[in-house]
């Protein structure tokens, strides 16, 4: 169940449930992301869409909540998942 | 950066090479004052940083110091090469009896700075070199190893001077070379460097450039000289496309994407990486190409930043397409290059199949910058396709 998502022309990033609105997550993801793609509020983290395109593949964000909760897809690749390294 | 003659001859004063006695002056009053001290006949020259100076009517003679003051006055309201006179620079008027030229410049290919010395001087260097080469010396030095006044007196022994004068001009050369290396300058020329009646030497024109880099270590000097940091002394003032690529450029402090030169041509260029922007010019030039910019990009800038930077190149009229050339990347990331551009060119209202005539940036991120590039149909090559043949292939479309 996604709750925060954005699409950019190359990088779309969704953010599950219930990551998405607790306010130590969006901390955590606001603070790992190199190129402020999430912002952290009480309610939970709000995706800032112009910066989605900056989005370095990292996968730094993808470590926050379970596996899978976070997701970066890669619109210029037929939307494969970025994979969180090991 | 450029300096006006006066500041040139300051640094070359310093340096210990013998200048008239003089001053400057930013009133016509003061022009009496300073030709009244110098004593005797003056010459009275508009300090702008452009040349033609004495067909415009920027230099002129006074005997008294009221001729000072009508020459000042005249001087400081003209306009030379639209510049108009940072103020006038009063020199005693020397007795000459034969001209010469003392240059160092940096010869790029070589990678040292080489002195040259003409016998023929008071005309433009280049002219002499085309027309009479035999009277043109060159001479390389090393920037490593400590100044040899031999070299110079062999320099200028070259062209048959010998005794006193052969000892006189040789030490004014290791000077001005000496000041070449001090202060960081691309160039530094006497012209002339005149003999006078009496037999002694004196630099009676002086022209000196800065290398832009050397400003931050030369600091102290240019307080000394009151040029402030916001002078940037360009050979030209900017284009208001090169001011809106510096804004980009300013925009974010990652990497670079911008330092935009204007041209007239239709290929709009996004290149860079290590002195590759200068190669890709070249080749561009080479095969016939006319590109509409100079630029650097590297450093690993943003999308944003570089897709900015393509949305400005695709502004200017005239640009048919782009080629994306860079070298081989380790500190950029070719991935994000190829986001920045194709977003430019899509928000520019253009599709990047058509527009990029090639994109050529092998290196750093590669497989998956070349992902999407064939998403969006953008011609590419590898690092096994030379800069040159990319530039090459880059003129045959726009020709095409």
């Amino acid at each position: 169940m996604t709750q925060a998502s954005g699409s950019g022309m190359f990088i779309r990033v969704e953010v599950d449930e219930p990551v998405a609105s607790d306010a130590a997550a969006a901390k955590q993801l606001a603070g790992v992301c190199p190129v402020d793609i999430f912002e952290a509020s009480e309610s939970g983290v709000t995706i800032v869409d112009k910066n989605l395109d900056e989005c370095i593949l990292c996968g730094l964000c993808l470590a926050v909540g379970p596996a899978g909760a976070v997701r970066v897809a890669k619109l210029y690749d037929a939307g494969a998942l970025l994979v969180a390294a090991v | 950066m450029r300096f006006y003659e006066f500041e040139a001859k300051a640094l070359l004063g310093q340096a210990g090479v013998p200048v008239a006695k003089g001053g400057t002056a930013t009133t016509s009053d003061e022009a009496a004052r300073i030709a009244a001290s110098v004593g005797g006949e003056v010459v009275l020259k508009s300090q702008v940083l452009s040349g033609g100076r004495m067909k415009a009517g920027g230099v002129k003679f006074a005997a008294t110091p009221d001729e000072a003051r009508a020459a000042a006055e005249h001087i400081l309201k003209l306009e030379i090469g639209g510049q108009m006179p940072r103020c006038v620079l009063i020199d005693s008027k020397q007795p000459v009896k034969k001209e010469y030229y003392a240059g160092v410049i940096y010869d790029a290919v070589a990678k040292l700075p080489v002195a040259i010395f003409s016998d023929m001087g008071g005309i433009d260097i280049e002219e002499v070199a085309e027309k009479n080469p035999e009277h043109v010396a060159r001479v390389h030095f090393s920037t490593f190893q400590p100044l040899q006044e031999f070299k110079f007196k062999e320099l200028v022994a070259s062209l048959g001077i010998s005794g006193n004068e052969l000892n006189q001009i040789s030490r004014i050369i290791a000077r001005l070379a000496k000041a070449f290396l001090t202060y960081g300058l691309t160039l530094a020329e006497i012209n002339p460097l005149a003999q006078l009646e009496d037999g002694s030497f004196i630099a009676l024109d002086s022209h000196c450039d800065m290398e832009e880099e050397a400003r931050e270590q030369q600091s102290a000097v240019l307080d000394e000289l009151g040029i402030g940091r916001e002078e940037t002394r360009l050979a030209r003032p900017p284009t208001e496309f090169e001011i809106r690529g510096a804004e980009v450029d300013a925009s974010d402090h990652r990497g670079v994407a911008g330092r935009v030169v204007e041209f007239d041509g239709n290929l709009g260029c996004v290149i860079g990486a290590g002195g590759g922007s200068l190669t890709i010019f070249d080749a561009l030039r080479k095969h016939g190409g006319k590109p509409a910019n100079y630029c650097e990009i590297g450093g690993n800038p943003s999308v944003k930043k570089t897709c900015e930077l393509t949305k400005l190149i695709l502004s200017k009229p005239g640009v048919e397409k782009i080629c994306v050339i860079m070298n081989v990347v380790s500190n950029t990331r070719v991935d994000i290059v190829a986001r920045g551009v194709i977003k430019g060119v899509i928000e520019s209202g253009y599709d990047p199949a058509e527009k990029i005539a090639i994109f050529r940036i092998p290196g750093s991120w590669e497989e998956e910058g070349y992902k999407i590039l064939e998403k969006f149909g953008v011609d590419y090559a590898d690092r096994t396709v030379p800069m040159s043949e990319a530039a090459r292939r880059a003129v045959e479309k726009v020709k095409a």
